[in-house]
């Protein structure tokens, strides 16, 4: 199993979540989160002060699949979060050593 | 005698100053504060508002518009004694526990108005103390002089909604406060930016719709005086609203809301002292002057002489007051389309007189101020540490978050 860590463009969530549904991923956490990468911050005025913002709001998600799913996973979470243009965001994939069903106790792919 | 439409007005006005800070300047200033603070603002207005509605009751009334010397008014109302259901306010037709609660919607929203000058960094106990030594010691005499037939009112001064009684007066202890309490932990380069501008937009449109009770209420009639006074209101608000946007549109190539929504508040400070004498040609003029000159006050204040009057409230209400209150003594003439000056005045000998004014409440307002800050300072101190400035008032202070997510 791989738990796919995804920083998308919150305005990508909705068509990143109905491409993913559309290859039978079942389920995914997502965090509203703040960061920075190549994108940087940008500059806000008020009243005439110049404000740096350094973090900028992303979506983070969380999906645990089948090492089979994983590299459809993340092709379609890159072709649906890809705007072409600077803070996209980033994909990473981790090894996961076990996963287990909280209602019933199930394990490994069986609880995903 | 009681006069129904003009005591129904102003029962309406007194609703609508009432909301101009609960909620309106509480929301207008909490927007502009970072997401750990803007609780501790809404608490500065809301108990501002309930501390001075006892204090006006027990004495401050009184001591405004009872019968009195030229400097301060007795203590003849105190607790409104001898005021009854059927006592009617002197020259008007309304009873005057209607004109005592008109009335204390201004003693309410101007000391919350220098929350803006403190926000941030205050005790919650210097807030209560220092706004109530500042109702009996700067605002009570002040607005004896202009409005209980004090000393200003004699010599002739026009202050009709409050430029020197409300906008100067707290422009100018907000101002020496701000010196006196010290910057925000990292002002100038390093405090956040405002967390909720559409807040502040809120804020600022109830503010302009309280203000038609605000200005148009101190007519103390329903007639042709508070017709006129809402319409150079309103057309001053939207003047001096475009006036800011077309400056930070032009030298920062975006025009933004919090600037637009300020230059409402400088257009409505700058027509207040006026909007019952001039016409509505002069206050496109009262719109123009009031925003651009407003705008250079906020860059200055805080820029230049790096004094952190927070929220801008002396370059805003202070310097919007003060424009206001000399420009009144030119646009009220007749010539100019005004409600006209009194008997053998001029423009020149009214600018005069109110140019007195000006000097006499900022300086009343200052060493007051200055004072009433340093026995608090001894009592309870000013500042909370830094610690607490660092997590924040809300929960420093209130024990309370106001988002939970963040």
């Amino acid at each position: 199993m791989k738990l796919i860590i995804a920083i998308i463009q919150p305005f990508k969530l909705d068509t990143v979540r109905e491409g993913l549904a559309e290859i039978g991923v079942q389920g995914m956490t997502t965090t509203e989160v703040k960061g920075f990468g190549r994108q940087k911050g940008h500059k806000e005025i008020y009243r005439g002060a110049e404000y740096t913002i350094n973090y900028v709001p992303k979506i983070k998600l969380e999906i645990v699949v089948s090492d089979e799913l994983a590299p459809r996973t993340t092709t379609v979470i890159q072709d649906k979060a890809k705007t072409g243009n600077i803070g996209d965001g980033k994909i990473f994939i981790l090894d996961v050593e076990a996963a287990i069903r909280v209602r019933t106790g199930e394990t490994g792919e069986q609880a995903l | 005698m009681i006069d129904s439409g003009d005591t129904a007005w102003l029962l309406t006005s007194t609703a609508l100053v009432l909301f101009m800070t609960l909620p309106g300047l509480a929301l207008f200033y909490g927007g502009l504060v970072r997401s750990q603070n803007v609780l501790s603002v809404l608490m500065h207005c809301f108990s501002i508002s309930c501390l001075v509605s006892v204090l006006w009751l027990v004495g401050v009334y009184s001591l405004s518009f009872a019968e009195g010397t030229s400097w301060i008014g007795g203590l003849g109302k105190f607790f409104l004694r001898g005021v009854g259901r059927e006592t009617v306010y002197p020259d008007t037709g309304i009873p005057e526990s209607v004109f005592f609660m008109f009335q204390m919607t201004f003693a309410i929203i101007t000391p919350a108005l220098i929350v803006g000058a403190f926000v941030e960094r205050i005790k919650y106990s210097a807030v209560l103390l220092f706004s109530a030594l500042w109702l009996i010691l700067v605002y009570a005499p002040i607005c004896h002089w202009v409005w209980g037939g004090g000393w200003l009112a004699s010599i002739g001064l026009m202050d009709f909604a409050g430029g020197l009684v409300v906008h100067l007066s707290a422009g100018a202890s907000a101002l020496i406060l701000a010196y006196l309490l010290g910057g925000r932990r990292g002002f100038p380069e390093d405090v956040l930016p405002p967390h909720a501008p559409w807040m502040t937009m809120i804020g600022a449109s109830m503010l302009w719709v309280g203000w038609f009770g605000f200005n148009a209420g101190s007519a103390l009639s329903a007639g042709g005086d508070a017709g006129m006074a809402m319409t150079v209101t309103h057309i001053s608000a939207a003047t001096a609203s475009l006036v800011w946007v077309i400056i930070e549109w032009s030298k920062f190539g975006k025009p933004s809301l919090i600037g637009m929504v300020t230059g409402t508040i400088a257009g409505l400070a700058t027509i207040t002292p006026a909007s019952g004498f001039v016409g509505p040609g002069a206050s496109v003029l009262f719109g123009i002057v009031g925003g651009g000159i407003c705008y250079i006050c906020v860059d200055l204040i805080k820029h230049k002489y790096k004094i952190d009057d927070s929220l801008d409230v002396f370059a805003v209400h202070g310097i919007g007051g003060t424009i206001g209150i000399l420009m009144t003594a030119i646009f009220a003439a007749t010539a100019l389309g005004g409600a006209g000056l009194g008997d053998n005045v001029t423009i020149f000998s009214q600018f005069g007189v109110q140019a007195v004014g000006v000097i006499s409440v900022a300086i009343w307002s200052l060493i007051g101020s200055y004072i009433i800050i340093k026995v608090t300072e001894s009592l309870v101190g000013l500042r909370v540490d830094e610690d607490a400035e660092v997590q924040g008032l809300d929960l420093a202070e209130h024990g309370e978050s106001g988002y939970h997510n963040s």
